[in-house]
């Protein structure tokens, strides 16, 4: 049975994947990773999830080009200046 | 007066003797525990068997150190008569079967006697504290294989070794705790020709450098 650990390193972090180890049981599996995954103090918590347990997705499909959804190329940074300008502005009154 | 404090000499002297015995268990067994390194069954197991054995390595340490100012002295300049591990830790066992009933068998006498000198000495709680996850790796082992004939007659064959570990008055618990009867112990102060290579090798890098060489 193969077990993927997830691995969190200081408390507030996510937690990352580590690995995987072979395992026959839960109980065998908190062994093995505690000694893997934490004798020197590298991890201050551990997930361990039965492969079988995770739902695998890979496939996209992109049937339609999808790329005008990406925004790379689209800088805001320009429109940011501008509207940061605009808001240090002193409001004119609304009725002169 | 006088009969009192050499009594309380006495007594201090068997502490430091049984902590040494205790040291010079957890330094043998984590040196020979650590023979399986890169060659135990599973990869996993190998990982952790060989951090268990170095777990065990630094308590011979922390006991060494309330022994002597110099822990390295005491773990490797004695000629190999004058350790006081049990013979039980210095056998080199040279099949699985053996080597998983060994651990089992010495979790549980360690606990034992660890538990018996809590109170006035702190560094036991701490190695306990550790020693908590090597008991559930033991016992996680010694379910799994209680019923097969090959760990069983391993556990039967080493268990007169296992009661010399602790002290003739702990031996009915341990007894009662691993469920076989009482036998006659291998006792402390044996030392086989096992020993002599182990203590040879163990000693060797220490003795091919000047005392106080540092790494």
């Amino acid at each position: 049975m193969i077990w993927e650990v997830f691995r969190r390193e200081r408390k507030g972090q996510a937690f990352e994947h580590a690995g995987s180890l072979v395992a026959p049981d839960a109980e065998f599996a908190e062994a093995w990773a505690r000694e893997q995954y934490g004798r020197r103090g590298e991890s201050v918590g551990l997930w361990l999830v039965p492969r079988d347990a995770i739902r695998d997705v890979e496939d996209w499909s992109d049937e339609f080009d999808l790329k005008y959804r990406r925004v790379d190329g689209y800088s805001i940074k320009a429109r940011l200046k501008e509207a940061r300008e605009r808001a240090s502005q002193p409001r004119e009154p609304a009725h002169g | 007066m006088n009969e009192h404090l050499s009594r309380g000499n006495q007594r201090m002297a068997d502490r430091a003797e049984t902590l040494l015995g205790l040291a010079d268990d957890e330094l043998v067994i984590g040196w020979r525990d650590s023979e399986w390194t890169g060659i135990a069954p599973m990869l996993e197991e190998d990982v952790a068997f060989s951090s268990i054995a170095q777990n065990e390595i630094g308590h011979a340490r922390a006991v060494y150190e309330l022994l002597a100012d110099d822990a390295d002295a005491l773990a490797f300049d004695r000629s190999p008569s004058e350790y006081r591990c049990a013979p039980l830790v210095q056998l080199h066992l040279l099949d699985w079967a053996h080597t998983i009933a060994r651990r089992w068998l010495y979790e549980v006498a360690d606990e034992i006697r660890i538990a018996a000198l809590r109170d006035e000495l702190p560094v036991a709680a701490k190695i306990d504290r550790e020693e908590v996850y090597h008991r559930l790796h033991a016992e996680m082992w010694h379910e799994r294989l209680r019923d097969e004939p090959r760990f069983h007659d391993a556990a039967v064959e080493l268990w007169p070794y296992a009661l010399g570990v602790v002290l003739p008055e702990q031996r009915a618990e341990l007894s009662t705790r691993v469920r076989l009867d009482e036998v006659e112990a291998v006792e402390r102060g044996i030392h086989d020709e096992a020993f002599a290579a182990l203590h040879e090798e163990m000693t060797m890098v220490r003795r091919s450098a000047p005392a106080g060489a540092q790494w």
